[in-house]
């Protein structure tokens, strides 16, 4: 079942993206580490966070562009998501400190000490368990986005209303965060990390471990995201997107399905913020900035959102955009340079660059397969650039 | 609670529905037997479109009583429910997933599990495909079976929009305007269409074009401002002098 599940959507552009993801998960860490610095391919130690930071804003958004540009559920609030499973991610971080923080208690992180607390809090239970916090990375925001779905859905919030209350959302919880008393570290959130699975979490290995997990975890997320749509299901999303009522009147339960990508989104979205924090080092109730959501609607729509890869290069391209802009003399325009790309992209490339790409090759093989059609060669090939199995433009 | 036991499929008694204050269906009482084929006209705004509304659960009645195949209370049920007790619906604008092509619109719509977990790992069965494509002849698509179906036009939006109703396999299907936009040939075939589709399942078609009405050849109720003017065959309701002053007659 679930093997012919994955074979379904395992066509050729996801062999594709899953081999360079996977080839990156093992290339990149090995010219980080066995290479010398003279070498002509030597990746310098610094980039491999920053290459793996990336890769978790890629999974962002990817669980951003199937609920979008498959279902039609624009969400303004899925950094809430991710920042859930990063705190999940930080807390295993902070308890792993142990006497080594500042105040040396074996049990209380420094912030507690600090505010003069004397037990540990109860949502800390159990964080210093390793599996048991990477349960809490896919719970925590699996079921806050359950909950959420199950009466939004239900009531039938949709398009523009659904996205304020994402918005609304991630800024209570924003709000929750930065209090002291909620016991997540107030505003300064958790940091000085030192070690993850008893490795340090500073050193070069550790750091290319972790790029690996990053990509790796992407590349699964894809193939999952991939079957999905090529199944029935995603056929059923797709309806849904483009024509809510009728698929309704077919006897579709639009709110089941729709919880169900929305959750799985989530849970999607807490397993990149658990990858991001051990990589940047601190997790802050700034990641629930409303704004954070609305970044990743954009890389959504800069990269394409009619394929699942779209996302995914929108998230790179731009990260690394905003990377090398704001480390120079521009750095205070980078709002502006984003906005503008926005606008642009929007209207001179209402598919995103995937898209856009995409459209033109789809063009160009349909040009050679007329072309050979009519020389009389038979070309059994039509496969588009994404399997062909679903042609998805953004909806209206 | 049960409703009246008799050959009756639809019944709505004493219906209303208001819009803030304005009366769509008022006091509307409409009875479909098993087997029937049935025609309603009346003026834009006369509250066709609110009645299908009604029964297929996308608006609440304020009062009145709607049951089908006997005793199923439908102002209790949603939409999904009431596809599935057998209710199939086409839009007066043709609805169909513009992304999808012919054959998956109509694989969509093919009468089956409708879960989540069905669909993310169920695949299409060869029965399935045979029925597809005794649809696609039935709609004549079957050329056109890979197009998406934002491509198809309007008229052939309409055929498979009633493919899809064919395949839901309904007892009763409400059917609002299928010839609007239509060429006098395509009307003509669909009213055929109707015709041998009738031969087996309940049907309510809402048509302001006479010609198509004449055509179907079955009992016509006539409704004005939400509620039953006249009833009878074409004939009869055509000399009705209270249709002729509301409507025909303009
Ligand atoms: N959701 C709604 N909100 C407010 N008014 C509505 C709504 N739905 C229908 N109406 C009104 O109810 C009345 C009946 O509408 P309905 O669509 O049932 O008419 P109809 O007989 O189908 O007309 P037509 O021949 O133009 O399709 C109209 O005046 C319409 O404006
Ligand atoms: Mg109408």
């Amino acid at each position: 079942m679930i093997g012919s599940f994955i074979r379904n959507g395992f066509d050729r552009s996801a062999f594709f993206v899953i081999l360079v993801l996977v080839a990156a998960a093992f290339v990149v860490p090995a010219l980080a580490l066995y290479t010398t610095p003279a070498s002509p391919f030597h990746i310098p130690g610094y980039a491999i966070p920053l290459m793996g930071k990336y890769l978790t804003y890629g999974l962002l958004a990817l669980s951003v562009g199937l609920i979008w540009g498959y279902c039609g559920i624009l969400s303004l609030g899925h950094g809430a998501f991710f920042a859930l499973g990063g705190y999940a991610m930080g807390m295993y971080l902070m308890r792993q400190i142990g006497t080594r923080g500042v105040y040396g208690d074996p049990v209380l992180p420094d912030f507690m000490v600090f505010l003069n607390w004397d037990e540990l809090p109860v949502a800390w239970y159990g964080f210093q368990s390793f599996p048991y916090a990477m349960l809490m990375v896919v719970l925590a925001p699996g079921i806050l986005a359950f909950v959420f779905g199950w009466f939004a859905f239900r009531s039938r919030v949709t398009g523009v209303y659904l996205s304020i209350i994402t918005q609304a959302m991630t800024f209570a919880l924003m709000l929750g965060f930065f209090r002291n008393n909620l016991g997540f570290g107030g505003n300064n959130g958790l940091t000085d990390f030192k070690d993850i699975l008893g490795f340090n979490i500073q050193a070069p290995e550790t750091r290319a471990a972790l790029f690996a997990a990053s990509a790796l975890a992407l590349a699964l997320a894809y193939l999952i995201c991939k079957s999905i749509i090529s199944s029935r299901f995603g056929k059923v999303i797709v309806a849904i997107r483009d024509a809510e009522s009728r698929t309704r009147f077919l006897g579709y339960r639009v709110e089941n399905y729709k919880l169900v990508v929305w959750v799985l989104s989530a849970c999607m979205a807490g397993i990149a913020g658990a990858l991001y924090v051990p990589q940047v080092g601190i997790i802050n109730p700034g990641e629930f900035e409303p704004a954070n959501s609305i970044e990743v609607v954009i890389w959504v729509a800069v990269g394409g959102r009619g394929l699942l890869v779209g996302p995914i290069v929108g998230a790179i391209v731009v990260n690394f955009a905003k990377s090398w802009f704001t480390t120079g003399a521009l750095a205070p325009y980078w709002l502006f340079a984003l906005g503008g790309l926005f606008v642009g992209v929007t209207l001179f490339l209402p598919k995103g660059i995937m898209g856009t790409l995409g459209g033109g090759w789809t063009a160009l093989k349909q040009r050679r397969a007329s072309a050979a059609a009519e020389a009389g060669v038979s070309v059994t090939d039509t496969d588009g650039p994404d399997g062909g199995r679903l042609k998805t433009e953004p909806a209206e | 609670m049960s409703g009246p036991e008799t050959e009756t499929l639809l019944y709505l008694d004493g219906v209303s529905v208001s819009f803030d204050g304005f009366k769509a269906l008022n006091e509307l009482s409409l009875i479909i037997q098993a087997g029937e084929m049935r025609a309603i006209i009346g003026p834009n705004g006369a509250g066709k479109t609110t009645m299908m509304d009604v029964v297929t659960g996308k608006t609440r009645p304020d009062t009145g009583t709607i049951y089908f195949d006997g005793n199923v209370d439908l102002t209790k049920l949603d939409e999904a429910s009431i596809a599935e007790l057998g209710i199939g619906r086409k839009f007066q604008k043709p609805t169909v997933f513009q992304h999808h092509t012919v054959w998956d619109n109509l694989e969509l719509a093919l009468a089956g599990r409708r879960g989540t977990f069905a669909a993310l790992f169920r695949r299409e069965g060869s029965s399935e495909r045979e029925r597809i494509e005794e649809l696609l002849g039935i709609i004549r698509l079957g050329e056109l079976r890979d197009m998406e179906a934002a491509n198809l036009s309007h008229g052939q939006k309409q055929w498979l929009e009633i493919g899809m109703l064919l395949a839901q396999e309904p007892k009763l299907l409400l059917v609002d305007e299928p010839a609007a936009g239509m060429t006098d040939a395509e009307t003509e075939a669909t009213a055929d269409l109707l015709k041998e589709i009738a031969k087996e399942k309940s049907v309510v078609v809402v048509e302001h074009d006479m010609t198509f009405v004449r055509a179907l050849g079955v009992k016509v109720t006539v409704l004005h401002e939400g509620s039953v003017l006249s009833e009878g065959t074409i004939d009869h309701v055509s000399e009705d002098p209270r249709v002729i002053e509301v409507y025909l007659g303009r």
